[in-house]
């Protein structure tokens, strides 16, 4: 704790830090099998930081999964990996690779990998038995997420609906379900992007390096700006240039756009992330621009 | 230092309380670009003369269809010293659950009237869950100031019914404003449309409202939620009983009792992943380590030998029936979830149904259906260790979860326990 004691007053990230690890005790508490979402951006990296703190000095009580669409930035993996081996975890791949060449899944033609997730996520809980799944979604990402409950129940197919929540009263969150249901729990459902941040520099905590500002071969495509990548190659018409960039989300190398910045320290991503105008996934998000409902679509289908 | 208050908003779509949310997110530079974008882009299809500043807060598709609201949705906002989590929620009766939901951890709640309409059955309706659930302050928005010219003798009317019928509900601190919030008086700056009014404008209210003092720092309550043994060479002995602290202050040293065993012990430290704390106090996530080797376990109640709960298995309770699919019966069971502890109840006794617009009590109800309070008397298998709502919200107020549906079918107030 960062705060003086006498006024007995926490400041909003002792109060964030609080309900996170309040809300994965209990799912520790009440649920045979949990598992926690990690791909090793931002959100999910705060997430297992805040795992590691509610059950110091024991060990993580869970795995980790990573549902791994083979379009990966390598500083984001490599991260993933030092994370899981400090923390002598285990981790669970669940390749969308794998999943294309078993056909069970198949690569749309556009080569975007983000809808395809959903099938392979559910599989992989389902192979596994997981019955509660922590999530690193936040309500201030997206109009549909603004309505998650903190324990968001899903059916046997993995689904969400809306009309069917659970109310949410003080700090009681109800875990019961039915064999082949699960919750989606949220710990960081309160957070904002800047909290986030804030969170990240009090804690010093190690972020892949494409958070910050380096120089990038990049694109420009709709508005966003692409990385050439080798799942992600720029159209005859389009110039491949250099610049400043940092990646505001880590997600699908394909789909996941960088914006220009010259942030290249916590400080002053910030001060850039405290000042900017456009949503975190409106900048840098392809897959959330097809349409108004886009995101409330896919977690109906089960997608986070 | 920057904090959080939390606040519920209740209103319907016609009092401009989507409005209101929607000036404070766009005043405070909370609204990103794109999402203007995507409101201008809506509007513009539709047809409509100005901006919806509504589609805002709209989010799901259904919503954004009927033009309603259905489900409490959190939004944020912050100033340079203080984090705002609102819990928006819907207006209309079939909604009260949500209402109540959004007020269970709301330190403020907004109600909001039309001021060419006053006070309606709704409003009422509105403070009165806001004082059932104990939220402790509360503000009156009589909005539409500029569709009355501003006038302050409209304003003084409605604050005037508006306090009298106040005086009968508990609401410990009461404050009434004029707004516009389409016109954007007293929401950020105080307005010169209306030099009569003397008071802060509501963002500046919420800045400075004091919250800290709402806990309760004298009754010490720790549920202990989960007991942490690493089971490693480094860790060998250690035994620490992980909670949230939901009353009193908690130090090193202190005399405390277990409940429901009453073993007393003494506190050999309070800690965190951080290292060890002096002091632990609401709403702390900590880890509390006692001198002697007792056996505790999820479910069971840390507090001091002096200042104990009541161990109770008979509670009188205020309850909020929020399950459209079956109502609550005399004699019904259910699984009831109160701090850690679960255990399984009857419905002994229903002593009245409340009607929330006109607070006349039904005592020849014999159940509860979507949306119905009334007051109850429940046994329970196991006893739960349990203050009075009054006292502290988050060991007074209890859930019932229907055992074959799981479904959360109640919101409940310890009124009291024996």
């Amino acid at each position: 704790m960062n705060t003086p004691a006498h006024d007995y007053q926490l400041s909003q990230l002792d109060l964030l830090e609080a309900e996170a690890i309040y809300i994965m005790r209990e799912v520790v508490a009440e649920f045979e099998r949990p598992v926690l979402l990690f791909s090793g951006g931002k959100d999910s990296i705060v997430m297992l930081k805040l795992a590691e703190k509610a059950f110091y000095p024991a060990r993580i009580p869970f795995a980790v999964m990573h549902v791994d669409t083979g379009h990966n930035f390598d500083e984001v993996l490599a991260l993933r990996d030092q994370r899981v081996a400090e923390l002598k975890v285990q981790l669970i791949v669940a390749s969308v690779q794998e999943a294309i060449d078993a056909g069970t899944v198949h690569e749309p033609k556009d080569g975007t990998r983000n809808r395809i997730q959903t099938p392979v996520l559910l599989d992989a809980l389902d192979k596994h038995r997981f019955t509660a799944i922590f999530g690193g979604a936040r309500r201030d990402e997206d109009k549909a997420r603004a309505k998650e409950r903190i324990f968001s129940f899903r059916d046997e197919f993995g689904q969400w609906d809306p009309k069917n929540q659970r109310p949410e009263l003080w700090n009681l969150y109800n875990g019961r379900i039915h064999t082949g249901e699960s919750i989606r729990v949220f710990p960081l459902s309160n957070w904002t992007e800047l909290d986030i941040w804030h969170y990240i520099k009090r804690e010093e905590i190690e972020l892949p390096s494409i958070y910050y500002a380096h120089e990038r071969e990049v694109f420009d495509r709709d508005g966003m700006l692409f990385a050439v990548h080798e799942m992600k190659q720029p159209k005859p018409d389009e110039e491949v240039f250099t610049a400043m960039v940092r990646y505001r989300t880590v997600g699908d190398a394909s789909l996941t756009a960088a914006v220009r910045s010259e942030a290249d320290t916590v400080d002053l991503v910030i001060d850039e992330v405290a000042s900017t105008r456009v949503t975190e996934r409106g900048a840098t998000r392809g897959d959330d621009k097809f349409s108004e409902a886009a995101m409330e679509d896919r977690k109906r289908e089960g997608y986070f | 230092m920057m904090d959080i208050l939390r606040f519920a908003t209740a209103g319907s779509v016609d009092d401009g309380k989507s409005t209101l949310i929607g000036r404070l997110l766009y005043d405070t530079k909370t609204v990103f670009q794109d999402q203007i974008d995507a409101v201008e882009k809506v509007s513009h299809d539709r047809g409509d003369d100005y901006v919806d500043l509504a589609l805002l807060t709209d989010g799901l598709r259904a919503e954004r269809e009927q033009g309603i609201t259905i489900d409490v949705a959190y939004r944020y906002f912050a100033t340079p010293n203080r984090k705002f989590i609102i819990a928006d929620t819907p207006g209309h009766i079939q909604y009260t659950r949500n209402m109540v939901t959004g007020a269970s951890t709301a330190d403020l709640a907004l109600v909001l009237v039309d001021a060419r309409k006053g006070l309606v059955e709704q409003s009422r309706r509105h403070a009165f869950l806001a004082s059932l659930l104990q939220v402790p302050h509360l503000v009156l928005v009589v909005n539409k100031m500029d569709l009355v010219d501003y006038s302050q003798e409209v304003y003084e009317n409605i604050r005037e019914e508006f306090t009298q019928f106040a005086a009968k509900l508990r609401l410990p601190d009461l404050t009434v404003m004029p707004v516009s919030a389409l016109k954007g008086d007293n929401v950020v700056t105080r307005s010169e449309n209306m030099p009569w009014y003397d008071g802060p404008s509501l963002l500046h209210h919420l800045e400075n409202v004091h919250v800290a003092s709402d806990r309760n720092l004298i009754d010490v309550r720790f549920p202990v939620q989960y007991v942490i043994r690493p089971q490693s060479d480094e860790w060998h002995d250690y035994r620490g009983y992980a909670g949230q602290v939901l009353g009193g202050i908690l130090k090193k040293g202190d005399e405390v009792m277990v409940l429901p065993s009453g073993y007393t012990s003494k506190i050999l430290s309070v800690e965190t992943a951080d290292g060890e704390v002096d002091e632990a106090y609401p709403p702390m996530s900590v880890t509390v380590r006692l001198e002697d080797e007792i056996d505790v376990s999820r479910g069971d109640m840390i507090c001091r030998p002096n200042n104990q709960p009541n161990v109770a298995q008979d509670l009188d309770a205020m309850i909020c029936w929020m399950d459209e699919s079956a109502p609550m019966r005399l004699g019904g069971k259910y699984s009831i979830k109160h701090t850690t502890r679960t255990a399984r109840t009857i419905v002994k006794g229903l002593q009245y149904r409340l009607d929330v617009n006109t607070l006349h009590r039904d005592e020849e109800a014999n159940e509860l259906s979507l949306n119905e309070i009334g007051r109850v008397r429940l046994r329970t298998t196991v006893p739960l260790m349990a203050d009075d709502y009054s006292r502290n919200r988050n060991t007074g107020g209890f859930v019932l979860v229907d055992e074959a549906t799981n479904r959360t079918v109640a919101a409940g107030m310890i009124t009291e326990a024996s």
